[in-house]
């Protein structure tokens, strides 16, 4: 048997995760070392994954599969396509600048250095960070149904932790409103995804059921239940189908998030410190329009076409109204929350236009905005650590006292605008010219809210770092050491990314054709040629 | 020779990271460096074109394929450059007068101490705008287009400690992102219908697709060239672009980057030749804005912004002759570069006069300083009798030659565009011969107890002296033997014009023109003595001072109008969606009532139920397996 890379991936951060609980209070820097050490071992072995994929072979590669509750066909199987392989690269990659980010934020719970206490903060802090980046891994590499939905659901409980436990403390109203808001921003999270999870829970049932009946033997198995589908061993009725589609959809309409689910979000990454916030946005959410692109088009292809419109129309409804709301923000952090949520707008967008562009643009803009959104958010996060205030208002002329965190603030936030030469650029115009050549109007109504996407990072940069030097502000330090071994890495990857993309190409395309003949979509034939 | 090209674009590149990344080590050295990388890439230049001229005429253009950038099934985009006698024309002026104004801020700057930075800058423009011409297909034109966004943006708001330099900054990105969305649109456009975006295949197969898809692709590309050329109704933030430094006005918002449109629809040739009713749009958006920018240019009291109106308005001349189609694309270019020349030298002289008079911009407070600066005022002079077209200079021949082609369109259109070419002539000389005599002639009107206007240092001078060689001879040059239309024709094809009159009377009638403009200026700004303080002026004048109130308008609509939008819409995403969404939960399952119940402290009891629910499921999924 061959060494179970992708297991090892996965496991490695749960492993780490626990070692890092386990550390005594005292030993607070250790553990902080060691998680991050931990991050680094996964981010290799994300690497070995991608070296060892070949974009030329099977589907899914370097698989792994094993019974585990075989009374329901439950199986532990796991294997990566293209698009799981760069997804797991980006979680692997994001994490050691979440927790280098978040070094001293969990620093004050632990009430400084005192000796004899038992409560250990910070452990807990970078323990669940890595055991979040666990469930995410194994998420993006199951493919078993029951599987992935387990993990789907289970990074919940680190992540409310995170959220409730470990708020930013910046807040308007003082300490203890803080508190409140960050308690209520965290069970919000957990109510609005568990709501979504359970109604998947019913629909992978009835999913069971479905393979039960027409199989003879119930299955979870993604792999199974395409190529049944294919062969028409397994036909599911036309409601049945539409029915299970609606619950898969919903649970990943929340965690993406869609409009109108969309509004957990700002309250969670508001009240989250920055590096959970870039957490939530940039890896957990991305489990969500992962899992459409591969369970709702793979399993429901037919009802995936069915909900097309009404998709569209929500996500267009995402892009546009996500960057309005943006721009009338007044909480930075909020701000960029909303901006995500209109980039998830796009990238749903590319997922359902159902061509090649579309759906290499929606997987690079996975990667892409979780990459800007991160070189962003963490800047707002050092600079609001600052301060210790999250009001755009209170800010103003930092460029005057901090030039390269205003640089980087710029830089972050220009690939947050898609500015061409950057990679988020790319990928948005990918899903733009995939939705466009099926759905034209759509995508001319996307295009045009790329000057809104200028309008909010551009006020933003404008009322924060220009004009004249507020009050706050002045004496303002420049970037840190370890702050500039965050920022400079996200920055030089998103110039590379911008320039030369292919790496990345190569790996998703064979994938996304895959994907397109599951749904048995071909992409339209420009006119010139059609007409021959 | 090809592998060269590249090096163009990268050697300023490199000064832009060398720059911008390396800290305050270079802050005594940094503007030679940069200096240094623009001259470079202007030798480049320089070899490359002696290279072409060395070849036949039809085997000119090069290509150098780099990489393949994003391929995706059948979108392949490319990165690959294509250097024929178009692009060729671009890169000398680019890097030529980019040179020139690199030269000229190591005066203007040197007091300011983050001049290391604005090397940087103009350095990052310079890659970013010979990237733009330099590209072979739409879509790397677009990171040039957008990356000369950037760097106008950054320069625009390089001091920007004052908040009037950040919002134009940011209002001429957000206005020139309106013209973006055109050209996205123009590139998807082009992909759905030749299944590519690069120059070659798109302009050799414009025969085979429908005129009604040109027109769109027409249309948003002059969309996209509105933005960029600051023409109506995209023009209102060339004025404010003024808050830059003033190499910066001259090089960006003069002589190259505004006039990129021109360049975008003059290389879109065979789209536009194809599609009629888009042309016609786009010389109806040159006459107007050759109009517009004209009177603006007439009302405002800043010498920058007066300036700015004008070069509003001679790139309407562009945008107008381009719109011909081949009896005007070789005009147009022309024009662009004689105006490249003319624009910059005044720009400079305009700051080399600020520079004297301690950042002074309001013209009503300078005068008389013909004698304290000399030789700023001859090279201003020349740029002066130049953009006006006075006989024999560059101007003259580049814009007689487009009025004949304006009226050569033939037919109603023909007299249209012709007269109003004609006219916007006659108001170039008022407006102009409004700034030289407030400027240089007159009494002065600053107090010489505060202002000792000087002459500016030797960097600053020998580029303003260069430029008003080409503002005087280039034009003379370009005509003789029809050198420049020849040089282009390979390129932009050319079909000689047949005005409704003799050449002899469209240049009478342009004299005619220019003495009208003059004799009135002279009237008003001559014989008689300025006032300091603007005259509240007739209805015309105020609504020209407000740029034709064009501004007032987006004040209203777009942006008080926009955040009334944003602001309702933050409050219903509260009150509404939230609580529509939370509300329909409730009657499901409670969950707003125990949201409510966890905000008043029931949080922890919550995750231990929570967890307890977990468990539930753990022991019976383990008890299954058991039975």
């Amino acid at each position: 048997m061959s060494f179970p890379l992708l297991t090892v991936t996965a496991l490695v951060p749960a492993v780490g995760a626990v070692a890092t609980a386990a550390m005594p209070a005292a030993r607070r820097s250790a553990a902080k070392w060691l998680a991050l050490s931990v991050s680094l071992v996964t981010l290799g072995l994300a690497a070995a994954v991608l070296v060892r994929f070949d974009p030329g072979g099977a589907r899914y590669q370097l698989t792994e599969s094993r019974p585990w509750i075989a009374e329901f066909g439950v199986r532990y199987e796991l294997g990566v396509d293209g698009i799981g392989a760069v997804l797991v690269a980006l979680t692997a990659l994001l994490v050691p600048f979440i927790l280098l980010a978040g070094w001293h934020d969990a620093d004050e719970e632990a009430g400084g250095d005192k000796p004899g206490r038992r409560w250990r903060p910070t452990q807990g802090f970078f323990a669940l960070i890595l055991a979040v980046e666990a469930m995410v891994v194994i998420s993006f590499l199951a493919t078993d149904v029951f599987l992935f939905y387990i993990f789907f659901e289970a990074m919940l409980i680190p992540m409310y932790f995170l959220i409730g436990g470990f708020g930013d403390r910046a807040h308007e109203h003082g300490e203890e409103e803080a508190s409140r808001q960050r308690s209520y921003a965290a069970v919000k999270f957990l109510l609005y995804n568990l709501a979504g999870g359970l109604i998947m829970l019913a629909a992978v049932i009835g999913l069971y059921a479905v393979t039960a009946d027409q199989l003879g033997e119930g299955t979870f198995s993604l792999q199974a239940i395409t190529e049944a589908r294919a062969s028409g061993e397994l036909e599911m009725a036309t409601n049945t189908e539409r029915l299970l589609f609606l619950g898969f959809f919903f649970a990943f309409a929340v965690k993406a998030p869609l409009f109108p689910l969309h509004t957990w979000l700002p309250n969670a990454m508001g009240e989250a410190t920055a590096p959970v916030a870039v957490l939530i946005t940039a890896v957990v959410d991305k489990v969500g329009t992962f899992a459409m692109l591969r369970y709702c088009l793979g399993l429901f292809p037919e009802a995936s076409e069915w909900a097309t419109p009404v998709v569209l129309v929500l996500a267009l409804i995402s892009i546009i109204y996500g960057a309005l709301v943006a721009v009338g923000q007044r909480d930075m952090k909020r701000l960029i929350a909303y901006a995500s949520i209109s980039h998830f707008g796009f990238i749903i967008l590319g997922v359902f236009a159902m061509t090649s562009q579309g759906h290499s643009g929606a997987t690079l803009y996975m990667v892409n905005h979780g990459i800007s959104t991160a070189a962003l958010m963490l800047v707002a996060g050092f600079l609001i650590t600052r301060r210790g205030s999250r009001l755009i208002a209170d800010y103003g002329g930092v460029q005057k006292v901090a030039p390269v965190l205003a640089g980087a603030f710029l830089v972050g936030g220009l690939a947050t605008l898609s500015l061409p030469g950057l990679a988020p650029f790319i990928s948005e115009f990918l899903v733009l010219v995939g939705t466009f050549s099926r759905y034209p109007v759509v995508g001319v109504i996307a295009a045009a809210t790329i000057v809104l996407a200028a309008l909010y990072v551009l006020v933003l940069y404008q009322r924060t770092m220009t004009g004249p030097v507020k009050e706050g502000v002045k004496g303002m330090p420049d970037l840190r050491v370890r702050e500039l071994a965050v920022v400079t890495p996200l920055i030089a990857l998103l110039i590379f990314l911008g320039v030369f993309p292919k790496p990345l190409t190569d790996i998703v395309n064979p994938a996304v054709e895959h994907t397109l003949s599951d749904v048995e979509k071909h992409d339209p034939a420009p006119d010139v040629e059609a007409a021959k | 020779m090809e592998s060269l090209i590249g090096l163009l674009v990268g050697a300023p590149l490199l000064g832009a990271a060398v720059l911008l990344c390396g800290g305050r080590r270079l802050d005594r050295t940094g503007h030679w460096l940069g200096t240094l990388l623009a001259a470079a890439s202007f030798v480049v230049g320089l070899l490359l074109f002696a290279d072409m001229l060395g070849k036949d005429t039809e085997q000119r253009a090069m290509h150098q394929h780099l990489f393949s950038w994003i391929p995706v099934a059948d979108f392949q985009a490319d990165v690959g450059f294509q250097l024929d006698q178009l692009s060729m024309t671009f890169v000398l002026l680019i890097s030529g007068v980019g040179t020139l104004i690199h030269v000229y801020s190591i005066g203007y700057m040197e007091h300011d101490e983050r001049r290391r930075r604005f090397f940087g800058y103009l350095n990052l423009f310079l890659a970013a705008m010979l990237l733009l011409v330099l590209a072979d297909n739409y879509l790397l034109l677009y990171v040039g287009w957008e990356g000369v966004g950037l760097a106008s943006y950054l320069l625009i708001g390089f001091w920007q400690h004052k908040p009037s330099a950040a919002t134009a900054a940011k209002k001429a990105f957000l206005v020139n992102r309106v013209g973006d969305v055109g050209l996205s649109i123009a590139i998807m456009l082009m992909f759905t219908t030749f299944g590519t975006f690069a120059f070659e295949p798109v302009l050799e197969s414009t025969g085979e697709t429908s005129e009604g898809k040109l027109t769109a692709i027409g249309l948003m590309l002059l969309l996209a060239a509105c933005g960029k050329s600051a023409q109506v109704p995209l023009q209102s933030w060339l004025g404010d672009a003024m808050e830059g430094p003033t190499p910066v006005s001259a090089l960006i918002h003069a002589a190259t980057m505004v006039t990129a449109g021109v360049y975008l629809i003059t290389r879109s040739g065979e789209i536009f030749n194809a599609a009629p009713d888009a042309q016609l749009v786009v010389v109806t958006v040159g006459a107007v804005t050759l109009l517009f920018g004209a009177i603006v240019g007439c009302a405002k009291d800043d010498i920058k912004k007066a300036l700015a109106g004008s070069t509003m308005s001679q790139i309407g001349y562009m945008m107008l002759a381009a719109g011909l189609g081949p009896i005007g694309y070789a005009f147009a270019i022309m024009h662009l570069v004689t105006h490249g020349f003319f624009k910059a030298g005044l720009f400079l002289g305009a700051g080399s006069v600020m520079h004297g008079m301690n950042d002074e911009v309001d013209m009503r407070k300078y005068g008389g300083l013909r004698k304290h600066m000399p030789v700023t005022f001859v090279t201003f002079g020349l740029g002066y009798l130049a953009i006006i077209g006075f006989p024999g200079l560059s101007g003259f021949f580049s814009k007689d030659q487009i009025i004949e082609a304006a009226f050569a369109k033939g037919g109603t259109q023909g007299w249209i565009l012709g007269t109003c070419a004609l006219l916007g002539a006659a108001i170039t000389a008022y407006y102009m011969t409004r700034v030289m005599l407030l400027t240089f002639f007159g009494e002065k009107r600053w107090d010489p107890a505060e202002t000792h206007p000087h002459e500016s240092p030797r960097t600053m001078t020998i580029p303003m002296i260069v430029l008003a060689f080409g503002s005087v001879f280039a034009g003379g040059y370009f005509k003789l033997n029809e050198n420049f239309v020849h040089w282009l024709e390979p390129v932009t094809e050319f079909e000689h014009g047949h005005p409704p009159m003799s050449a002899a009377t469209v240049t009478a009638a342009t004299v005619v023109a220019l003495l009208i403009g003059v004799t009135g200026a002279w009237f008003q700004y001559g014989r008689r003595p300025v006032p300091v303080v603007a005259p509240r002026g007739s209805l015309l004048t105020r609504a020209a001072r407000r740029d034709l109130l064009q501004d007032d308008l987006n004040h209203v609509v777009l942006v008080k109008g926009g955040e009334h939008l944003t602001r309702g819409l933050v409050y219903l995403d509260h009150k509404l969606v939230d609580g529509v969404v939370n509300g329909t939960a409730a009657s499901f399952g409670g969950l707003s009532g125990r949201v409510r119940r966890v905000q008043n402290g029931f949080v922890r009891s919550y995750a231990v139920s929570m967890f307890g629910g977990a468990a539930v499921l753990v022991a019976a999924t383990l008890l299954m397996r058991a039975v």
